[in-house]
């Protein structure tokens, strides 16, 4: 066994521990979800806990993109200017059943899930989801970041 | 003035343009004809026995698939009145029908009709006449259609609009 080799996958172990735990968020926040959102990030649940407790308002001081909420034809591009906009690595989760899937709003204004413009990595059903759930959510998309092939 | 007062008024004033008056529950509606509205509604708003100075809703009614409607003109535009100095209202109706589906604006009568106007551009489309700005108002320039016609498939997918430069 190489040298190279054996360094190579332990750098992306360290990589991944410290991505992981630096989670900065850019919550795209549009329909009543967003109330949930806040109730995670405050106090009571302290997403603080898995170093995702500073928000950035800024696409490209982000590394995951929280989309909360209803996304609408109109809302589409704008969405999509956001993603684009934000440095690699970017991660996106889907926060609640409108973002995942249009939920119960099968209309003509209605984007039936956010996949259809952009890659998902989580998606988080519930309307709106429990504290409980967004933390499971982004647990799993601590999973996916450390065991994931880091690129840098 | 009580609403049965305020049709014999416009009767009076107008005669054959009243198409047809009703009242139930104590709301009164007048029914006028296209080419008679937009005169109806200045004198609305200008008899002083009337002073309807607030238009409170414009809308739109489409009744291709109503019970009871068939044969007749698809749309109805719909105008609340309101006045504040005799505290009554007027709801006035005008039959459009689908092949020419024009109204003339009252923009110059209640400049709050501007945006009601172009609402129901949007989502009935029923054109304005005079209207100077009639772009839609809620949806975006690419949709296809206007969403609240009967006739709107309501599994209709819109194709998705890309960023714009």
């Amino acid at each position: 066994m190489g040298v190279g080799s054996f360094f190579t996958s332990k750098l992306d172990e360290a990589i991944g521990w410290a991505r992981k735990y630096s989670i900065f968020q850019y919550p795209f926040v549009t329909a009543c979800c967003g109330m949930e959102y806040m109730a995670t990030a405050c106090s009571h649940y302290d997403i603080d806990r898995f170093g995702a407790g500073l928000p950035r308002f800024s696409p490209r001081q982000a590394d995951v993109l929280f989309v909360v909420g209803t996304i609408s034809h109109k809302m589409a591009p704008v969405l999509k200017r956001v993603y684009d906009q934000m440095t690699e690595p970017k991660w996106v989760v889907a926060f609640g059943v409108c973002t995942c899937t249009g939920g119960f709003y099968d209309n003509y204004a209605t984007v039936q899930g956010i996949d259809t413009i952009i890659p998902v990595d989580v998606y988080i059903p519930g309307c709106p989801p429990r504290p409980e759930s967004v933390i499971d959510g982004l647990m799993k998309l601590q999973d996916k970041i450390a065991t994931a092939a880091q690129r840098f | 003035m009580d609403g049965a007062l305020i049709l014999d008024h416009l009767r009076a004033a107008f005669g054959a343009a009243l198409v047809e008056a009703h009242d139930f529950r104590g709301d009164h509606t007048a029914v006028v004809a296209r080419d008679a509205i937009a005169g109806v509604l200045r004198h609305c708003r200008d008899e002083a026995a009337l002073g309807f100075d607030v238009l409170m809703d414009l809308t739109a009614v489409d009744y291709l698939v109503y019970p009871g409607r068939e044969g007749g003109s698809r749309f109805e535009v719909v105008y609340h009145l309101y006045s504040i100095a005799h505290n009554h209202r007027l709801r006035v109706k005008v039959r459009v029908p689908e092949e020419d589906a024009v109204v003339p604006t009252v923009m110059t009568v209640w400049p709050i009709a501007d945006w009601m106007e172009r609402e129901v551009w949007d989502m009935f489309g029923i054109r304005f006449a005079g209207h100077p700005d009639l772009r839609r108002l809620l949806l975006y320039e690419e949709f296809v259609g206007h969403p609240l016609r009967k006739d709107y498939p309501i599994n209709r997918r819109q194709p998705l609009i890309g960023p714009r430069i």
